[in-house]
């Protein structure tokens, strides 16, 4: 028996779909994106009983089948489509035992496409304490379907589930409701031009904007053997349509559905007076992302400087392992500290995706959504901006990807597009260091200098972040349809299973989708940096060696080693650019570590480490260094006030970060909006940059 | 003056009576907002908006422009 069962899973998002759906698969899923755009695709494997299989597809969350976002389309262009490779045996409706007026409304348009439809009600142990009895006899007659009474939360009705979907063909495929009963006149005119299609399917394709096999909404309005209607008449006979399907759910909860509200203890009520409080709601909001950032920065640096050892180590080791040559160098000075680049991400991303898991299975995300909605629309962003954008001050890679729960797309592209201005913890290192060259450690007004020009970076990066977003409101010319309507679901306990499921997937795809590309960056610079032409480079110790004589022994091969990165192809590179980089206050290495760190931020003390000759990596010494440092055209210290401060700027402004870019290009499905970003982005970080240091010098 | 949910004090109650379809999210007539059906203000954000409302059993958030659209009748 090689063939396995299509199974789709549908149903309003807060209905816990995906816990029915991390239950029927375990670990058997794999995240991946429908082609073309950047939804996301959940499929999985499940064992059913006599050892059949069924292969789930976990649908976008809807509210219904007129969609209103891509999320949505991916629905209704399946359900369709019969001649899709996933087009489902057998559909699973997941509705919410305390939610299931509203949950039955997708399930009857389900059912009237024609396909067997199972109804999953979930959240069955919470039942009792709500007070809810039900009469599956009676739901299950008047629905004519089968049921499962499910909680995903305890397990328990998911055997019976499985058995449900193996035994597929004995589900009725009658529909709940004649769509010709809206308006009997307008559906026979449709009946007599199209006689062999489902009306209902008809109907969608009418009001709906996707394709259906070869008859789409176009060809429809074109035909004059029945005259189409205006779309607030469709509109009027959705609404229609609606009230009808509500009828119809009514009248069958009326005799199915019982609720003792004596019995229903509501902890939403109280929490939510405390949570969406308009002074204590944004008290409580700012102090739990003071936690998280705590829990960021604090919490996974144990395991990051572990990390950094561990693959520093492992890269000395190999060093010395392994045959002296360029094989061995391109692995212990190329790949392995490439790797390590990537997978020293991993325990910020994986907090942060935690905690952001732990919010939305929670609810809470939707109280915050509420609270600030009216500040972010000023901006042309919305409620559901502040994740991403709090997101961003640990890392602009899981601040694009947060940004995915935002479902009106010209918001969520704003979003993405002004991320990268918060001040991600890769800036910290070059801040730190530039601060504490050109600031005073003086005191002002009882207030650290340096602190408080730290702090003002912090302030910098999300102001024009959210003056960005307003320029982008005003010019993008995007349609899409800006409501905002947001569910306030109950608040729940986390399911451990969901929040870890969550965190290994969200993890992996960095690892595999950025990875790759922070790879590829680490092994070119390694050989451009590595590698020269001529004898300058490739003579350099001779050179080297004869000049230093004179001089004392200590250096030699630290002077070396900074020689032959002046004639490698990058420091040939850093001389190239010097003429544009001058007019800014810098010399050619600061070129060069600017052009290094376009790879990554964090490369920039790295590399002006190693062009100033410093063995090793302790700030202390590099910035004596660095104070020592001469400006090549206009004599004095190369790093002044003023120079310092154009550099602060500019990375400030500027984007480097190719694995941010790599990320925006996965999100938004195109490489317009990376290359915008960076352009725009770097143009203007040098023009600010360039104003400061010829206002200041 | 129209009296809409935009209206409504906190803790206050109506029923909706009418709305102006072609300007109202399709997604909020399937959330249980249509005539008929009761509505309650549960909470505000500052500047009344969005607001938070129990229409009908569903828990949801709208922005004050839409709540201006959909009329009611005190209860």
């Amino acid at each position: 028996m090689g063939k396995q069962i299509n199974v789709s899973l549908i149903g309003n998002p807060n209905t816990g779909k995906t816990s029915v759906f991390n239950q029927l698969t375990g670990l058997n899923q794999q995240v991946g994106n429908y082609p073309g755009i950047t939804v996301e695709k959940k499929e999985g494997i499940c064992k059913l009983p006599r050892g059949l299989k069924a292969h789930i597809l976990d649908l976008p969350g809807t509210y219904s089948l007129n969609a209103s976002s891509l999320d949505e389309n991916v629905v209704i262009e399946l359900l369709l489509n019969k001649n899709d490779r996933d087009f489902p045996d057998v559909a699973v409706v997941v509705s919410d035992v305390e939610n299931l007026k509203r949950n039955l409304l997708l399930f009857t348009q389900i059912k009237d496409l024609e396909i067997p439809t199972i109804l999953v009600i979930n959240m069955a142990d919470r039942m009792e304490r709500k007070g809810i009895s039900l009469d599956i006899g009676i739901l299950e007659a008047k629905l004519n379907t089968k049921i499962a009474l499910v909680s995903a939360r305890k397990n328990t009705g998911i055997e019976e589930l499985k058995e449900l979907i193996l035994n597929y063909r004995q589900i009725s495929t009658e529909p709940c409701l004649h769509a010709s009963i809206m308006d009997p006149e307008y559906f026979g005119r449709l009946r007599k031009a199209f006689p062999n299609q489902s009306l209902y399917k008809l109907w969608l394709v009418i009001t709906q904007d996707v394709n259906f096999g070869n008859v789409n909404r176009h060809s429809l309005n074109d035909d004059n053997s029945f005259h189409t209607k205006s779309n607030s008449d469709l509109k009027r006979l959705q609404q229609k349509e609606t009230i009808l399907r509500y009828q119809f759910i009514n009248g069958l909860l009326k005799e199915g559905l019982k609720i003792d509200l004596n019995s229903a203890t509501d902890l939403r009520i109280r929490l939510d007076r405390i949570l969406t409080h308009r002074v204590w709601g944004y008290v409580i909001f700012f102090m739990v992302l003071l936690i998280i950032f705590q829990a960021i920065y604090n919490w996974s640096s144990y395991p990051m400087d572990f990390i950094d050892s561990s693959f520093a180590s492992l890269s000395e080791w190999t060093k010395n392992m392994m045959p002296a040559g360029p094989f061995t160098n391109l692995i212990s000075e190329g790949i392995i500290p490439g790797l390590g680049g990537i997978v020293i991400f991993i325990p910020q991303i994986a907090f942060l995706f935690f905690f952001i898991s732990l919010l939305e299975e929670s609810g809470y995300m939707s109280r915050v959504v509420f609270l600030m909605d009216r500040i972010m629309r000023r901006f042309g962003l919305s409620g559901k901006s502040v994740v991403p954008l709090v997101s961003g001050t640990a890392c602009a890679i899981p601040a694009v990807m947060a940004a995915r729960n935002i479902e009106n797309w010209k918001e969520r592209l704003i979003t993405i597009l002004v991320v990268p201005f918060t001040t991600c913890s890769a800036r910290l290192p070059v801040y730190l260091i530039i601060i504490a060259l050109v600031i005073p450690d003086e005191s002002f007004l009882g207030f650290n200098l340096q602190g408080l020009t730290l702090m003002l970076l912090y302030l910098l990066g999300f102001g024009t972040a959210l003056v960005s977003a307003w320029i982008l409101n005003k010019i993008l010319k995007i349609k899409s349809k800006s409501y905002f309507v947001i569910e306030m679901p109950n608040y729940k306990l986390p399911m451990v299973k969901n929040v870890a499921i969550n965190v290994v997937e969200k993890t992996k795809a960095f690892v595999l989708g950025a990875g790759k590309i922070i790879l590829a960056i680490s092994i070119i610079l390694w050989v451009l940096a590595s590698y020269g032409p001529g004898d300058n480079f490739n003579k350099a110790e001779e050179i080297v060696t004869s000049k230093h004589i004179a001089n004392a022994d200590s250096n030699l091969e630290q002077e070396i080693a900074a020689y032959k990165l002046e004639h490698s192809y990058i420091g040939i590179l850093g001389k190239g650019i010097e003429p544009a980089v001058t007019p800014l206050g810098y010399d050619w290495k600061i070129g060069i570590a600017i052009v290094s760190s376009f790879a990554a931020r964090e490369v920039f003390v790295g590399t002006l480490a190693t062009i100033y000759s410093v063995g090793s990596d302790e700030e202390e010494t590099i910035k004596n260094r660095m104070a020592a440092e001469v400006n090549p055209v206009l004599g004095g210290p190369l790093f002044t006030f003023a120079s310092g401060i154009s550099l602060l700027l500019f990375y400030a402004f500027a984007m480097q970060c190719m694995s941010t870019l790599a990320i925006v290009k996965k999100e938004t499905n195109s490489w317009k909006w990376p290359i915008l970003q960076l352009v725009i982005m770097s143009a203007f970080a040098y023009l600010v940059a360039l104003i400061a240091f010829q206002v200041l010098k | 003056m129209k009296l809409t949910i935009a209206h409504l004090q906190r803790g206050q109650r109506g029923i909706i009576k009418e709305l102006i379809v072609d300007k109202i999210p399709l997604k909020l007539l399937e959330m249980g907002c249509l005539p008929g059906n009761l509505v309650e203000l549960v909470q505000t954000a500052p500047f009344r908006d969005p607001m938070y409302l129990n229409i009908n059993g569903s828990h949801l958030a709208i922005r004050k422009e839409t709540a201006l659209l959909i009329e009611i009748e005190l209860i």
